[in-house]
């Protein structure tokens, strides 16, 4: 009886130490691997940390986008029409990204104001506006309807 | 005249479907309360009338793409007069109505074939078990009706053309790949009638496993089928070359499926030993609960936004209720009735019973941190607390060394005897395996590139301890009789089954692990003339041309290929389409598929001086992938070709499990 007892005990403490241990790992994993969002205003701010993983998004400004000539590296600047932040990636660009679209793109602030990306974001779906974009942009004073009218063709 | 009248005769139809799925779920569950054999009788005609209905009414919807009546505002949404017309077919569930008819549809044959091949079964279970089906099907109905009419009209204002497919769409993958997909979300909800009807019957017995296993195995088959579909589907249509990115899409599929697969194993303790039964029931109950969440969270747009519920709020809030009504009232049920089915039994620390506790417990934390890295953001961003995205990073870092862990607990548990065995017995029947699997694979990522690499290994170590593992448990099974061919013929479709299930997840994991550490990728600028090398291999690009297809233009190219030291070349042909009714763009991938890696091109953008940006990547081991998920597919598909399925069932009592001194103990 006394074995059997010992035994649930054992049991017990057993997946109370496999909970904490899995609690534990996720917890870590979830704190080191969130990215937040931030937008061109709160980048200008000051407000995005540097040299940590994030992610930013707007519009891209129309006639910012400059491909180097020999290698596939590439620049434009995102806006959400009030401040700008300059982006750089190396690298194929996604089938739907075209200047005065939203995008999001994923990467570090550098120390010099420029976000280096590792990955650029565009909807399958050339409607798609990502709702984070559209948020930064309504806190920006513009609404949904003056993107639209603002749509490709028109620099604000 | 009736032509025309299609899409209302499909409506029509549809509420009729619906009504009969309310006298399904009323009459047969209040039959089999109040013992009235009468109400109880009425489940299988419903059910068969049921299903024709929604037959008519998913025919009709058929048609009016077929015809290309776009007066109907799906169709007009979703298809063109350009489309051709297998995909005019397959449009018809790539959308949110047409796909939520599709799952209302699938539920009406599983209901059926449910009432086809129950004759053995004692007749206020069928009743409970089709009721509980009717009830899912009025939900679901009602939605399709009250909030997602597919057969919607737009007069008198008619488009006179579609604004077609999502070019994505417009693929051999997509046309399979939703309904395998469904099929095992679906399928879900028969183990789930009968956990219910269990309940409500206060009977669980080992005849209800052996009833319950095949449907949940063939459920469990057609998901894993369908989640390889799209994985296979994402590596070559989207252009990028990755077969798993952690979306919320993907992991709404893989949940329900971890939590498949734990009640498989639960299953199996439950009808050989007796026990686990709550547990089973519960598992029951959240497996069909997450196929619901991710038909949901993937159809409902939810996914994009959480603020998508803002755009048609009765949408989202019905998705809520019909959730919240489904988990709430089956958990409900759950704690009301389990101690009743629920059955002590005793078993060692070393013995199958622990080994497959231990596999549930793993596959459930699995689930959880899925889930977890799944709502969390949607969660955060619905109390607005900020928008953050959980990437890939998260998943991997918890989810391989779990599968790991997984592997290590699955070689051991075929060898082990259920109930109890001696832990020494154990380690002398496996001790040569786990060496053997050790050895190979550490040294294997050294002979192949002469590096070491922790990860790959780490891989092959699991895979490799899983197939040794089956083989000395094959080796073990056939040692005592006359002849080993003999002694494996005899060996049951159950076991085979088994072992197919685990080598299938052994050849995933050799895939996973060596693409994802040996996969070369090389984006360069090319035009006519140009030749690049990547491993060897050399690509040369030929020519550059414009061609025409039925509902877009595209760019071509012509890549020459030469592997070193061979002679021949052959010729790979990327595209970029720009599909004209949309006016958007997409990838056509060239792919040069092998079992020992695949070739793949893909066209980025065109740059300013003509060239072109591409991307070229070897993909090493990457078929093995979809292999591995079509072996644990079919595995779970021989399992159900298990005599003791066929056997007429009677209602009997479970074997007596339980010995008197456990009887004390507990």
């Amino acid at each position: 009886m006394r074995a059997k007892r010992r035994n649930k005990m054992l049991l017990v403490l057993g997946l109370v130490a496999l909970c904490a241990v899995a609690v534990g790992l996720t917890l870590y994993a979830l704190r080191s691997n969130i990215n937040l969002f931030f937008s061109p205003v709160q980048i200008a701010a000051g407000e995005a940390p540097v040299d940590r993983q994030l992610r930013a998004g707007g519009m891209v400004k129309e006639g910012s986008v400059h491909r180097d000539s020999d290698s596939l590296d590439v620049s434009f600047v995102v806006t959400d029409y009030v401040d700008d932040v300059e982006v750089r990636y190396s690298g194929i660009l996604p089938d739907l990204f075209r200047e005065g679209q939203g995008v999001v793109v994923v990467g570090e602030l550098t120390g010099d104001g420029y976000i280096a990306a590792d990955k650029v974001l565009a909807k399958h779906d050339e409607n798609y506006m990502p709702p984070e974009v559209a948020e930064a942009l309504e806190d920006a004073g513009y609404s949904p309807a003056d993107y639209k009218q603002a749509g490709p063709g028109t620099s604000q | 005249m009736l032509i025309k009248m299609i899409p209302e005769i499909g409506h029509y139809a549809l509420i009729v479907a619906l009504l009969m799925a309310c006298v399904q779920a009323v009459l047969p569950l209040a039959g089999a309360a109040t013992r009235r054999p009468l109400w109880m009788a009425y489940a299988r005609p419903m059910a068969a009338g049921q299903l024709a209905f929604l037959l008519i009414a998913y025919g009709c919807l058929t048609a009016s793409y077929m015809l290309d009546d776009f007066s109907v505002v799906n169709v007009a949404n979703n298809a063109n007069s350009l489309l051709p017309w297998y995909y005019k077919f397959s449009a018809v569930w790539g959308n949110h109505e047409g796909s939520v008819l599709l799952w209302s549809l699938i539920l009406g044959v599983w209901t059926f074939a449910v009432g086809c091949f129950s004759r053995g079964l004692p007749p206020d279970m069928v009743a409970r078990v089709l009721g509980v089906m009717g009830l899912v099907s009025v939900g679901f109905l009602a939605f399709v009706l009250i909030t997602s009419n597919p057969f919607e009209r737009s007069l008198p204002n008619i488009p006179a053309d579609g604004a077609d497919l999502n070019p994505l769409l417009q693929d051999v993958g997509l046309i399979i790949h939703p309904p395998m997909l469904y099929m095992g979300y679906v399928g879900f909800s028969v183990v789930f009638a009968f956990a219910i009807a269990a309940l409500l019957g206060g009977r669980l017995d080992s005849a209800w496993t052996r009833w319950v296993r095949p449907w949940t195995n063939i459920a469990w088959a057609f998901l894993t089928v369908g989640i390889a579909l799209g994985s296979w589907w994402a590596y070559y249509e989207l252009g990028w070359g990755g077969w798993w990115f952690w979306d919320p899409v993907e992991n709404a599929s893989l949940l329900p499926w971890l939590a498949g697969t734990a009640l498989i194993h639960s299953l199996a303790v439950t009808e050989k030993r007796g026990t686990f039964k709550s547990w089973t029931v519960l598992l029951a109950i959240t497996t069909f609960s997450l196929s619901l969440m991710g038909t949901f969270l993937v159809r409902s747009g939810v996914l994009t936004s959480v603020h998508a519920f803002a755009n048609d709020p009765s949408r989202g809030l019905f998705i809520l209720v019909l959730l919240g009504i489904t988990v709430g009232l089956s958990l409900l049920i759950f704690a009301l009735r389990a101690p009743r089915v629920s059955q002590p039994g005793g078993f060692n620390w070393v013995s199958r019973d622990a080994l497959l506790l231990v596999n549930n417990i793993l596959l459930v934390v699995m689930t959880v941190t899925v889930l977890l890295g799944t709502v969390y953001p949607l969660l955060l961003d619905a109390l607005n607390l900020g928008k953050i995205s959980v990437g890939p990073p998260y998943f991997n870092a918890l989810f391989v060394p779990l599968t790991v862990l997984l592997c290590v607990f699955m070689g051991l548990g075929p060898s082990a005897r259920w109930k109890r065995m001696a832990g020494r017995e154990l380690l002398t029947r496996l001790w040569i395996a786990g060496l053997g699997a050790l050895v190979i694979g550490v040294a294997a990522p050294l002979v192949y590139t002469g590096q070491w690499n922790l990860k790959a290994s780490l891989g092959l170590v699991a895979a490799l301890w899983l197939v040794l593992s089956l083989v000395r448990d094959l080796w073990g099974k056939t040692s005592r009789a006359g002849s080993r061919l003999g002694a494996l013929k005899r060996l049951t479709p159950a076991y085979w089954g088994m072992v197919l299930g685990h080598l299938g997840l052994a050849v995933t994991i050799i895939g996973v692990a060596l693409v994802s550490n040996y996969s070369v990728e090389r984006n360069v600028r090319m035009n006519v003339g140009d030749r690049v090398e990547v491993n060897g291999i050399g690509f040369h690009m030929t020519a550059l041309d414009e061609r025409r297809g039925p509902n877009y233009v595209s760019d071509a190219a012509t890549i020459e290929v030469t592997r070193e030291g061979a002679s021949a070349s052959f010729e790979m042909h990327p595209e970029k389409r720009l599909y004209i009714a949309r006016g958007m763009p997409m990838t056509q991938v060239a792919l040069r598929p092998g079992l020992f890696h695949d070739l793949y091109v893909a066209m980025g953008e065109e740059l300013d001086d003509g060239s072109w940006a591409l991307r070229v990547q070897i993909k090493p081991f990457v078929r093995w992938l979809w292999l591995g998920a079509l072996l644990m597919a079919a595995g779970g598909i021989i399992a159900v070709a298990d005599r003791r399925y066929r056997r007429r069932l009677s209602v009997r009592e479970p074997e007596p499990v339980v010995t008197a001194r456990e009887a004390n103990a507990s």
